[in-house]
């Protein structure tokens, strides 16, 4: 099954700003949602993959997924990076993961993991909110 | 897992091939274009390594 289409060949995306805000809020949700929805599929397998690919060694790698704790404007900002993932960040924190071994070597490797993904997410979001209102 | 070089590597993948998809459309330019930017990744951290090599701790 061929994934390349032409533009013409896509879908053409709906521009309402319901639609657009739902297509936002899909994309945050699942790494690779806004481009499924947008017609994009190797696009959106690519983000799926690669993006949970690196949350998943970030919690590995005994990163921490940060609280929103205003006190401390980094933590703060590192908190609003992993909250770029979506569901993946929320099922997270449900279950207790994340919680970040201080001691552990690879500490700041899993962090630089869980912020870059979420951050990239935010990316492929904006990416998918662009070619929906046609400046792609 | 404590290894820098395989922890860039494993890194470096994923990013390479999400700013791929990104920047390209067609699947071929995206491979290329992923393939490069995971070698100047790599390549990079390397010579940049082996840069700081004189310096002290």
């Amino acid at each position: 099954m061929a994934m390349k289409s032409t533009t013409a060949e896509r879908a053409r995306p709906a521009t309402e700003p319901g639609t657009l805000v739902l297509l936002c809020v899909a994309a945050w949700a699942i790494p690779g949602a806004g481009h499924f929805w947008l017609g994009r599929v190797q696009k959106g397998i690519v983000f799926l993959v690669a993006l949970t690919m690196l949350f998943v060694m970030g919690l590995v790698l005994q990163g921490r997924l940060f609280p929103f704790d205003l006190s401390e404007p980094l933590v703060a900002l590192a908190a609003f990076a992993n909250a770029g993932l979506g569901l993946p960040w929320i099922a997270g924190r449900a279950l207790g993961l994340g919680s970040g071994v201080v001691t552990a070597v690879t500490y700041e490797y899993g962090n630089c993991f869980l912020i870059v993904a979420g951050l990239l997410n935010f990316l492929v979001m904006l990416d998918a909110f662009d070619i929906a209102v046609g400046r792609k | 897992m404590s290894s820098h070089l395989v922890l860039l590597i494993l890194f470096s993948l994923p990013v390479s091939a999400v700013f791929a998809a990104l920047a390209r459309d067609e699947p071929r330019e995206q491979l290329r274009t992923g393939a490069l930017m995971f070698a100047g990744f790599v390549g990079a951290a390397v010579a940049l390594g082996w840069l700081m090599l004189p310096f002290p701790l």
